[in-house]
């Protein structure tokens, strides 16, 4: 069996629980079904609004599914299992707290907060490449550096998973491509499973082994593309006729490319 | 050419002094000119007068103030923090209560001082009850907006990591509420001075809101400027107090732009 079985999740919000004054029962995930080996990344792809998010949060057992399972390394999850990272959109660190305290808070949480996991959150920051700001308060750092010390907090107890909700959507374009390369190297040195949310199409291409492509609300798997683009990547990876390739694929899965021959697309694009 | 640092001085202490000045200088011209006999308005150097001729008395007075401010408020916090838990965090609680807050906070609580001396009498027991009254609300209402405001995705992390209720309470909770329970205990402390000052107008025999009533209607109204003073400075350093417990606490705030 793989190391993560997602099976027919479905996920309904009774009325007035997700928007406060709807008067009906909104479906956020229809019918969602994948599987990811240890060590992969896998992207789940799809409009903003579609219930990736949602469903990434069942699988951290934050919140119930209405129907379906959800397994991860054998366990059947009902409820969080305490050895996952998470990454959320905005980095929502602690003002109150210096970066590596910061860093160090799931230690606390887990009362793990040693003198190893010290040198552990140290270490952390010196691969994210922030050493000096060790003892800086989250306020004085940029967005994207305020982003990796939230990965390092992810890091901290050596999760198995890591769960990132779209982590990078809310920076600018050059500091998400650093990201995406720091994201790669620290899945390499760590061996983590990643499932990763996205709705870039370039950015899902360019992480992952797999793309699961969903569809609007409410939410189903439109598609699954294995990528296989060799790692380690590299920004030139993104000009290579395989991503293109990919990204076509991705586009019309997400029906944002309308299927076609690619002798049509392309005079479409010089007229 | 003029050194920054007196510069700077000049600019922080010569205007506001400056400012004073000048008020200084209505008030006399205002004495002079409208010739107003000293039970209306005594000069300036009348109350000066006053302060130094009574200042044993004003102490003494001012202490049995200084007592109910205090500890009226410091019931507020031990009596507010609390509730303001457990109301923020029982869905129960907080649909039955809140909105009753919300509301009882615009009723004018010095209105209740005289039933409240009908139920605890003259002394120190119902100016504590007033003081408590007024600096109650503005610390559980503020308290409770903090706690709320807790960003969702710091709760779902220490969700995502089992924490244990009281484990979210103290790492997650409370410090993203404390600079909201700052702000209250200063908006609660102003009051305070307020309410033990009212306390003690709707029946006492002691303390400086007294003495201001005993001294006016002895026409002598120096002595009731002088006690005016006197209550200013204590409201000033009971503010000054909780901004040194603000100083205190500056390691576990915000940094002071992103205050509320």
């Amino acid at each position: 069996m793989a190391f993560g079985t997602i099976r027919n999740v479905r996920k309904v919000f009774s009325a007035g629980e997700l928007i406060s004054r709807s008067r009906e029962p909104v479906v956020a995930l229809d019918d969602a079904s994948f599987d990811f080996e240890q060590g992969q990344l896998v992207a789940l792809l799809g409009p903003s609004g579609c219930g990736k998010t949602t469903l990434l949060r069942i699988v951290a057992g934050l919140i119930s599914k209405t129907s379906g399972s959800v397994n991860i390394g054998g366990r059947e999850v009902t409820e969080p299992l305490g050895d996952y990272g998470f990454v959320f959109q905005s980095p929502s660190l602690m003002p109150w707290r210096s970066v590596v305290d910061n860093v160090l808070f799931p230690m606390e949480i887990l009362k793990n907060n040693n003198k190893a996991a010290r040198a552990r959150a140290n270490e952390l920051l010196g691969l994210v490449g922030l050493s000096n700001f060790a003892h800086a308060r989250p306020h004085q750092l940029s967005g994207g550096m305020q982003q990796r010390v939230a990965l390092c907090r992810a890091l901290i107890h050596q999760p198995k998973l890591l769960l990132m909700d779209e982590p990078f959507g809310a920076l600018d374009e050059l500091t998400r491509l650093e990201m995406n390369d720091l994201l790669l190297r620290i899945r390499r040195e760590t061996g983590a499973s990643v499932l990763f949310v996205t709705h870039s199409i370039s950015e899902a291409i360019y992480l992952s082994d797999k793309v699961i492509v969903f569809s609007r609300r409410p939410a189903r798997v439109a598609r699954e593309i294995q990528i296989d683009l060799p790692y380690p990547r590299s920004q030139r990876t993104r000009f290579t006729a395989a991503f293109t390739e990919a990204e076509r694929i991705a586009s019309e899965a997400l029906g944002v490319l309308p299927p076609g021959s690619e002798a049509e697309t392309e005079t479409g694009a010089a007229s | 050419m003029i050194n920054p640092m007196v510069a700077r001085l000049i600019t922080r202490i010569g205007y506001p002094l400056f400012g004073l000045v000048v008020i200084l200088g209505a008030w006399v011209l205002a004495c002079w000119l409208g010739n107003l006999p000293t039970v209306v308005l005594p000069t300036p150097d009348k109350v000066f007068h006053a302060f130094i001729a009574r200042f044993d008395l004003l102490m003494s007075e001012g202490w049995v103030t200084v007592k109910e401010t205090l500890y009226g408020f410091l019931l507020a916090i031990v009596i507010g923090i609390p509730l303001a838990v457990a109301i923020a965090n029982s869905r129960p609680l907080n649909l039955m209560f809140y909105p009753l807050l919300i509301a009882l906070q615009s009723v004018p609580k010095v209105a209740l001082a005289p039933i409240i001396l009908v139920w605890l009498g003259t002394g120190m027991e119902s100016k504590l009850a007033i003081v408590w009254l007024v600096a109650f609300f503005p610390i559980i209402v503020d308290t409770v907006a903090g706690l709320r405001s807790t960003p969702r995705e710091l709760l779902e992390l220490a969700d995502s990591l089992r924490a244990s209720p009281m484990q979210v309470f103290l790492k997650v909770q409370f410090p993203a509420a404390l600079p909201f329970v700052i702000t209250g205990a200063k908006v609660a402390i102003t009051l305070a001075v307020i309410g033990a000052v009212i306390g003690e107008f709707v029946g006492a025999s002691e303390g400086l809101g007294f003495l201001l009533l005993s001294a006016t209607s002895q026409l002598d109204t120096p002595l009731a400027f002088a006690a005016l003073f006197a209550l200013s400075f204590l409201g000033i350093a009971a503010y000054l107090l909780v901004e040194l417990a603000e100083k205190l606490a500056e390691p576990w705030l915000p940094p002071s732009s992103q205050r509320h």
